[in-house]
């Protein structure tokens, strides 16, 4: 972006551009600086994550300097679903079905290790990992994380949305399950699910 | 007897109905009473009725498999008496070779519902004479089996892509339904205001 300048007198022209009503820039910087500092997230908050989800948003941590302080429970007036907390299966079609109603251009941020990976849940109730629901854009790692990563998380999504293209037309289109209404092929979520740490020995057939 | 003395409940028990106590023990200052399956339900309600007893709050109902695979499962009853101040917990052994059920006491505590439902769900304990005998903690149709019972692997029967197909084929609304928010049947007993705010909504106001 460039203000126009001062200029010292001249031509029409060289008026017209020292005029400080107008700037240059490309227009995907504009539409995606505009969409970067108003997201409206749409909090999922199932468990414990969401309490520091909830400092993250209060006047310490200023979630509304990012243009992110209207958390609105309404999922089709949303462009950021914020998932904090870990999601068990019987929860998981409703998460779908938020994501769902979610109108594009719309991301996800999956907030702490058990909406990331199942985390210590690595049972036969819970989900693990909310990427086997929906797509997710940014994991931020922590039982739970600080405000300051979530906030770091914050800024990696407008990061990662200031580099998108109006001009790209794969970026928002809807991406749609398979006919099992997976995203993920079913060999790939079981390797992420793949046990490690306290449940190691336990076996399937155990 | 483990040193302390029993509640004089269980005494009482074992003059009133003999030999369908099967046991008296006491665990850390708790008295427990293993009685007979058949007579469970009979008994229970002679210590819930009878005055010199009045065991009126039904505090939890709840099961207990061992890793020993031949101890039979236990339903556990804990008992509270509010006028007495006296806790009781009576217990009914289900040998596992036979068919998990046991009378409901739904029809004496209320409140027995969910408890029973939630034994059901995770044991698979039959509660025969229940009102509404379903699963409560998992979902209907959940197929994998009775999440605590031993012989239950900790990550479920099935693959993980396969228990994600299959929760993300349920729809919400098989869990929530206004049937089992039993609006539908509380309708008649809303305020005025409350009534019409629904019938606005066209919600349960039809049903």
């Amino acid at each position: 972006m460039k203000p126009g300048a001062a200029a010292a007198g001249g031509d029409a022209a060289a008026g017209l551009i020292s005029s400080p009503n107008w700037i240059t820039s490309r227009l995907d910087d504009l539409v995606n600086w505009s969409r970067a500092n108003s997201l409206w997230p749409m909090p999922f908050f199932p468990a414990c994550c969401a309490i520091e989800f909830m400092a993250t948003a209060a006047s310490r941590y200023d979630i509304s300097r990012f243009g992110m302080e209207r958390l609105g429970y309404t999922p089709r007036q949303a462009d950021v679903l914020i998932c904090a907390g870990r999601v068990p299966f019987k929860l998981a079609p409703m998460l779908r079905r938020i994501w769902d109603q979610m109108p594009q251009p719309k991301w996800c941020i999956s907030v702490g290790a058990c909406a990331s990976s199942g985390g210590i849940f690595d049972t036969y109730a819970m989900v693990q990992g909310i990427d086997a629901i929906i797509p997710v854009d940014v994991y931020i790692p922590g039982c739970p994380p600080r405000p300051e990563g979530i906030l770091y998380g914050i800024m990696l999504l407008q990061k990662k949305i200031k580099g998108e293209s109006i001009l790209d037309p794969t970026l928002r289109v809807e991406q749609l399950p398979d006919e099992r209404g997976m995203f993920l092929r079913p060999a790939a979520v079981d390797e992420q699910s793949e046990p490690f740490g306290n449940s190691v020995h336990q076996t399937r057939s155990a | 007897m483990n040193g302390a003395s029993p509640n004089p409940s269980a005494a009482a028990l074992q003059a009133r109905f003999g030999a369908a106590i099967v046991g008296v023990s006491v665990s850390c200052g708790d008295t427990i009473v293993v009685v007979a399956r058949e007579r469970a339900h009979e008994i229970l309600r002679w210590l819930k009725e009878t005055p010199g007893e009045a065991y009126d709050y039904l505090v939890d109902v709840t099961a207990v498999e061992y890793r020993d695979r031949e101890r039979p499962l236990e339903v556990v009853y804990q008992l509270w008496s509010l006028p007495r101040r006296v806790f009781l917990r009576l217990k009914v052994e289900l040998p596992k070779q036979e068919p998990l059920a046991v009378d409901s006491v739904v029809d004496l505590w209320r409140g027995a519902d969910w408890l029973e439902r939630e034994v059901y769900d995770m044991f698979g304990v039959a509660f025969r004479g229940h009102p509404d005998l379903r699963r409560i903690l998992m979902w209907d149709g959940y197929a994998e089996g009775h999440p605590l019972r031993k012989d239950f692997p900790l990550r479920g029967r099935f693959s993980r892509a396969e228990q994600v197909r299959q929760a993300l084929t349920k729809t919400p609304e098989a869990h929530h339904s206004v049937e089992e928010l039993a609006v539908a049947e509380a309708f008649q007993q809303l305020s005025d205001d409350a009534r019409q705010k629904f019938e606005r909504a066209g919600g349960a106001g039809g049903a």
